[in-house]
């Protein structure tokens, strides 16, 4: 594989890692608060639809993504209610909202725009455009870094940046301010939150909300960033991918990110099977590098790749006891 | 401000869950700067009082004044800024977090943590050095020992500017040394001018360390008496209180051969503590051992050791041939198969499953029995049924509806589902274990007498019971476990309450002849 | 909380809950600008009113019952098995390979062997996750999602790869050969009075209605079953009885696993007659919610997958006849499980209430 070649899958590994990693935070949140969130694509997929409607319709991206987020909160405060004030089973929830979602995007799309389920193509302002970082062009000519600047970093949209804002950002709050403190806390043992006299179901929703601006943006960046619109079912497992990423990076902000780089480095290469081939001197099966991040995930889950071990009081409704 | 000599004083708290009334119309008044012990058996109350005091619960009608002023507490919060720090039974602190960390929590010096934890750390220094509580800050809780991590517990209180101190059954899960540790820093925090409740129902940790204790039995407050002027038989007299003796008609026992006979038991729980240490004991047919103690010194292992439920070193014989204690043959089917019948301490959680028909749980244990099997693939629920019919009368089981979950009896009634299960399996070794808590008087007196007419038909029987009244009326023997070991064992003429009270608070029968 | 009486909790916590949801369902059908007495009568029409309707609905419903049981027997010992769907996919796998490689001189005896290919194939796809829950504490919901995706892809690689004959361009396998052709409820004698057209629902139907009777005998007639309800509803109990936790967890995956794997035979077998890359189309999925409306019971989990065929075919009729589109059905689903799964609790606080109002002013007037 040539240095070409090789910038070609980095660059196209940034673009689908970008929603990995947004969702992933989003899902990090959540989890670490002791909420359980397999409703991660649901809630892409409502706010890819929303967005990519929504920007049909104004013809801005920015009003999509604040639609996005928007219709990821909804759901994100369904899955708070159910979980957190009646108690229900999370994990149930979840799926429930999976199904609302991939359901009620087609509805929507399809009522508003009657193209089939999907929403119009989006093009111009309706969609966010590259951004050319500084010195792109000018230092194009130094020889390895050059072209690793001007390809790999420079030349993506706004979101993608923002994903990486994300996860610095997130690993301050987690690990440098009140908030993170008691977050993790409320994870493991809402009972040592509750009395410290902190509300252990206003923690929770702060962090089950936080899941809904976060999976707002992944499914916003689908819609108005990697493609032209939302069709139908266009998350196609994301959501599940960014689940086993955070369970892989042991629910770590930092080790998300490279995760999610990694599994995203994967569906790159899922793209490019004659590179692949090139590397490895045989074929690969497509299917395979599909079924890589799961596979590692579960292998993380038995502890062959180190254990994952998910929050304490993750799953469990909080209940003062008797 | 400081107008009341006292710290805290309780005016007719009352607090009911659900049908059960926990506190009743209690007062209680505590002097400031002194140690107040608060004593009580299991389920006297004395945990739910306190957590209302620090605004774990609501109570349902009463006043709080603290030092003097009328205070409403509705949330932990509220109780913190009262100047009232809480060390519960079961540590609310998070694993993973460091001890800093884990004192930080919820008393944190604004959005940032890197000022909160530098003020803590220097403060934590500071109280360290003020009380014996050196605890290392950056240590994960998960690493550090029981004794450690209630230091921290101690730590969260004090950092939180607490004048109060309210610590619940602390030295349930210490090692003695640890316990004196304890109370040299309550004795240190008192000299500072800190007002400290001791809830315990230990009579020896009231003797030593408190001024004033009060006397808490079923929901109620007793009494308060100075501890100088009080006694431990005086205290044991109030906590029991002075129950009828239930008389239970019985003849002599007529021991035969040895049935049971265990040597140097031992079990460490999950957490690495050893909660039995070495226990031996023998049981004959035709005779009833009983196990006095106050809860949690190791008879729980000891039955559920005993019944196959847990992991244990040692060696243990039934009528000769060796019990396994540990591997995959160590399970509650191979117990009953090789003859022995439990009746679990807790039928809630292990002797009954409440969502199952009443018919259901008399095959609890017993469902590969072959008189409940109608072939070799199907079970006989018709003969189930009838069987359980059968029982219900016997038992006087009511309402006698086979078909009824078992979470739609009364107490006494689930426990006599229990009862006529295990009695009628015909076991060489019957395991009991409080056969009649939470059970109405009628009840208890059906399940005496069916114990003793077992033990006339052979059978030997462990009783382990927190009730020494029980202990006392149906026992041959009675062996006193406290600390995971057996103080002593006395044959039932030969001994009183008096002298087993000693024993279970663990003043006397140390070394003795078992 | 109140405590309901046991017929409110049996009969009247569902139906609240269904009808909740069919509310919301109806407000959305309003709110996309169409009429839910329209879209009602379009579904009951194409589904119930003739013969063939009732074919397309009995055989969802076949998929369904196999998929409700799969989740219903793993919810008793309280298991959540979400991998249904991945199991189908291998169980269709086991169906194929009976079906192409081995020539049958009946299709009775390729339906037996088919069955039992696609219950081992699906049985060994969920004990590997019983496996590590049982033995490395890896939680079961997580696995079983992953074993979805997994499953999806191997199955892609083998259809692509080596299923595929030569020569044809869609990743399917061969058709399988006539001699596994089953007969549909319209070759069946006497039934085919009312099935006079060809109908996709085929005799698998009675191995579904089979499996229901076995999975109650087994739960409520079995020492087996015994030990997987009682594990389920307290393990520390089970651990009083001597029931072993890793043998429960081990067969009852197994057998939900060999459940959800039969469904292929309705599929793949019974319908398709090749292999397809989706065969399972989302109903190892719908079988959460089948178990869940069925109250984890086999009889409910039968009225329950009728329920739900008749929504799956009458949501594709919503999609062939009105402007409604097909994908209704999917949020009707989603309804379904949030309402009777999630929000249990919510129903049952609602009806507490109720009764306890009932009861304040009985006793009032008295």
């Amino acid at each position: 594989m040539d240095y070409a070649t090789l910038l070609q899958v980095l660059d196209a590994t940034l673009r689908l890692a970008t929603p990995l990693m947004l969702a992933c935070i989003a899902g990090l949140y959540s989890e670490r608060a002791g909420i359980f969130d397999i409703g991660l694509e649901g809630k892409m997929l409502a706010a890819a639809m929303c967005a990519g409607a929504v920007a049909a319709l104004t013809g801005s991206a920015w009003l999509g993504l604040l639609a996005g987020v928007g219709g990821s909160l909804i759901f994100a405060l369904i899955h708070g209610v159910t979980s957190i004030t009646f108690r229900g089973n999370q994990l149930i929830s979840g799926v429930a909202l999976n199904f609302l979602a991939a359901g009620l995007t087609v509805l929507m799309a399809q009522s508003l725009f009657g193209q089939g389920g999907r929403t119009p193509p989006l093009n111009g302002e309706a969609r966010f455009q590259p951004i050319t970082l500084p010195f792109a062009e000018t230092l194009q000519s130094v020889p390895v870094i050059g072209p690793f600047y001007e390809e790999v970093i420079s030349g993506h949209s706004v979101l993608v940046y923002a994903a990486f804002a994300v996860v610095g950002l997130t690993w301050f709050v987690l690990y440098r301010t009140r908030f993170g403190l008691r977050l993790r806390a409320v994870g493991e043992n809402p009972a040592a939150v509750d009395t410290a006299g902190i509300s252990v179901k206003g923690l929770r929703y702060g962090a089950v909300l936080i899941t809904g601006v976060l999976c707002g943006l992944a499914g916003a960046y689908m819609a108005t960033a990697l493609q032209a619109g939302f069709g139908k079912d266009m998350t196609a497992g994301r959501g599940y991918i960014a689940l086993a990423a955070l369970i892989f990076a042991k629910w770590r902000p930092v080790a998300a990110m490279w995760t999610c780089l990694l599994f995203g480095f994967f569906q790159a290469l899922a793209n490019r099977p004659d590179v692949v081939e090139a590397v490895v001197q045989f074929k690969v099966p497509v299917p395979f590098l599909t079924a890589l991040p799961y596979i590692l995930t579960v292998l993380a889950l038995a502890g062959f790749v180190g254990r994952a071990i998910p929050p304490r009081a993750g799953g469990e409704p909080y209940v003062k006891e008797r | 401000m400081e107008t009341s000599a006292y710290a805290i004083e309780l005016k007719g708290i009352s607090k009911a869950f659900g049908p059960v009334q926990a506190n009743r119309d209690i007062n209680i008044a505590v002097p400031r700067g002194t140690i107040h012990g608060i004593i009580g058996e299991n389920g006297a109350g004395k945990s739910t009082l306190m957590s209302i005091l620090y605004g774990f619960y609501r109570a349902d009608s009463g006043q709080i004044l603290i030092n003097g002023t009328p205070t409403a507490i509705p949330d932990s919060q509220s109780a913190i800024r009262a100047g009232i720090g809480m060390v519960f039974q079961h540590f609310k602190l998070v694993q993973n977090f460091t001890v800093l960390e884990n004192v930080v929590l919820g008393a944190e010096d604004g959005p940032m943590l890197n000022t909160s934890l530098a003020k803590a750390r220097k403060s934590l220094t500071d109280l360290s050095r003020e009380y014996e509580l050196d605890v290392d800050p950056d240590a994960l809780i998960e690493d550090l020992s029981v004794g450690h991590q209630q230091r921290v517990e101690i730590l969260k209180a004090l950092y939180r500017q607490a004048d109060i101190l309210i610590l619940d059954e602390p030295t349930g899960v210490l090692t003695p040394a640890e316990a004196d540790h304890l109370f040299r820093i309550l004795k240190g925090l008192k000299a500072q001018g800190k007002t400290i409740i001791l809830i315990t129902h230990k009579l020896r940790e009231i003797m030593e360390t408190t001024d004033n204790v009060s006397v808490m039995r079923r929901g109620t407050m007793v009494g308060t008496v100075k501890t100088a002027e009080s006694s431990p038989e005086e205290l044991a007299e109030l906590m029991v209180g002075r129950k009828v003796l239930l008389a239970v008609d019985k003849a002599p026992a007529q021991p035969g051969d040895v049935v049971l006979s265990v040597q140097d038991l031992r079990v460490r729980d999950e957490a690495g503590v050893e909660r039995l240490k070495g226990v031996s004991l023998e049981i004959r047919a035709g005779e009833i051992l009983g196990i006095a103690g106050v809860a949690g010194n190791g008879q729980s292992e000891l039955m559920e050791a005993l019944g196959g439920m847990i992991r244990a070193s040692g060696n243990v014989t039934l009528k000769g041939s060796p019990l396994p204690l540990q591997g995959p043959e160590c399970n509650g089917q191979s117990r009953r198969e090789a003859g022995v019948a439990h009746v679990p301490e807790d039928r809630h959680h292990h002797g009954l499953i409440l969502d199952f028909t009443a018919w259901e749980n008399v095959a609890f244990g017993y469902f590969n029995d072959p008189k409940y099997q109608k072939n070799a693939l199907l079970m006989d629920n018709a003969a189930l049924r009838a069987d359980t019919a059968r029982k219900m009368e016997t038992f006087d089981v009511r309402p006698p509806i086979p078909g009824l979950a078992a979470k739609n009896f009364s107490g006494g009634n689930q426990q006599k589902i229990v009862v006529a299960r295990e009695f009628e399996q015909d076991p060489d070794l019957l395991l009991v274990g409080q056969p009649t808590r939470g059970v109405d008087i009628g009840a208890i007196e059906f399940i005496h007498k069916q114990l003793i007419a077992l033990r006339d038909a052979g059978k030997a029987v462990l009783l382990v019971s927190v009730e020494l009244d029980e202990i006392l009326s149906l026992s041959d023997r009675i062996a006193v476990m406290f600390d995971g070991q057996i103080m002593g064992t006395r044959e039932r003429a030969a001994t009183d309450e008096k002298e087993l009270g000693l024993m279970m608070a663990g003043i006397t029968g140390k070394g003795e002849a078992a | 909380m109140e405590r309901l009486p046991r017929w409110a909790d049996v009969a009247l916590v569902p139906l609240v809950s269904l009808t909740l949801a069919f509310t919301i369902a109806a407000l959305i059908i309003l709110a996309i600008g169409q009429d839910p007495w329209e879209a009602i009568t379009v579904m009951v029409q194409g589904t119930v009113m003739d013969a063939y309707g009732w074919g397309y609905t009995l055989y969802y419903a076949t998929s369904f019952m196999f998929t409700g049981l799969a989740v219903c027997v793993a919810f008793h010992a309280a298991m959540f098995n979400i991998g249904g769907e991945g199991q189908a996919l291998l169980g269709g796998l086991g169906v194929a390979l009976v079906c192409l490689f081995i020539p049958w001189p009946h299709w009775s005896l390729a339906l037996l062997a088919a069955t039992l290919s696609a219950a081992a194939f699906g049985a060994i796809w969920a004990a590997i996750p019983a496996y590590l829950q049982a033995k490395r504490g890896s939680h079961i919901v997580i696995t079983t999602i992953m074993f979805n995706y997994i499953a999806a892809s191997l199955l892609q690689y083998l259809l692509v790869n080596t299923l595929k004959p030569v020569g044809q361009s869609d990743p399917a396998s061969a058709n399988f050969p006539d001699a596994t052709h089953l007969p549909a409820l319209n070759d069946i004698p006497l039934v085919n009075l009312f099935f006079t057209k060809p109908v996709p629902a085929n005799i698998t139907l009675f191995i579904a209605l089979g499996m229901a009777v076995a999975v109650w005998v087994l739960l409520w007639h079995t020492r087996l079953g015994y030990q997987i309800r009682a594990f389920g509803k307290s393990e520390p109990a089970a651990r009083y009885a001597g029931i072993n936790p890793t043998r429960i967890i081990m067969i009852v995956m197994i057998l939900s696993g060999a459940l959800a794997g039969m469904m292929a035979v309705n599929n793949v077998m019974g319908e398709a007659e090749r292999l397809l890359g989706n065969s399972a189309s989302g109903a190892g999925f719908i079988g959460i919610a089948v178990a869940l409306m069925g109250r984890n019971h086999p009889l409910g989990v039968v009225l329950a997958a009728l329920l739900f065929g008749f929504l799956f075919q009458g949501g594709a009729e919503l999609g062939l006849w009105t402007k409604i589109p097909i994908e209704m059905r999917i949020v009707v689903q989603g309804l379904v499980i949030l309402f009777t799964g999630a929000l249990d609790v919510m129903v049952r606080m609602l009806l507490g209430r109720i009764f306890a109002a009932f009861r304040a002013r009985a006793e009032g007037a008295a």
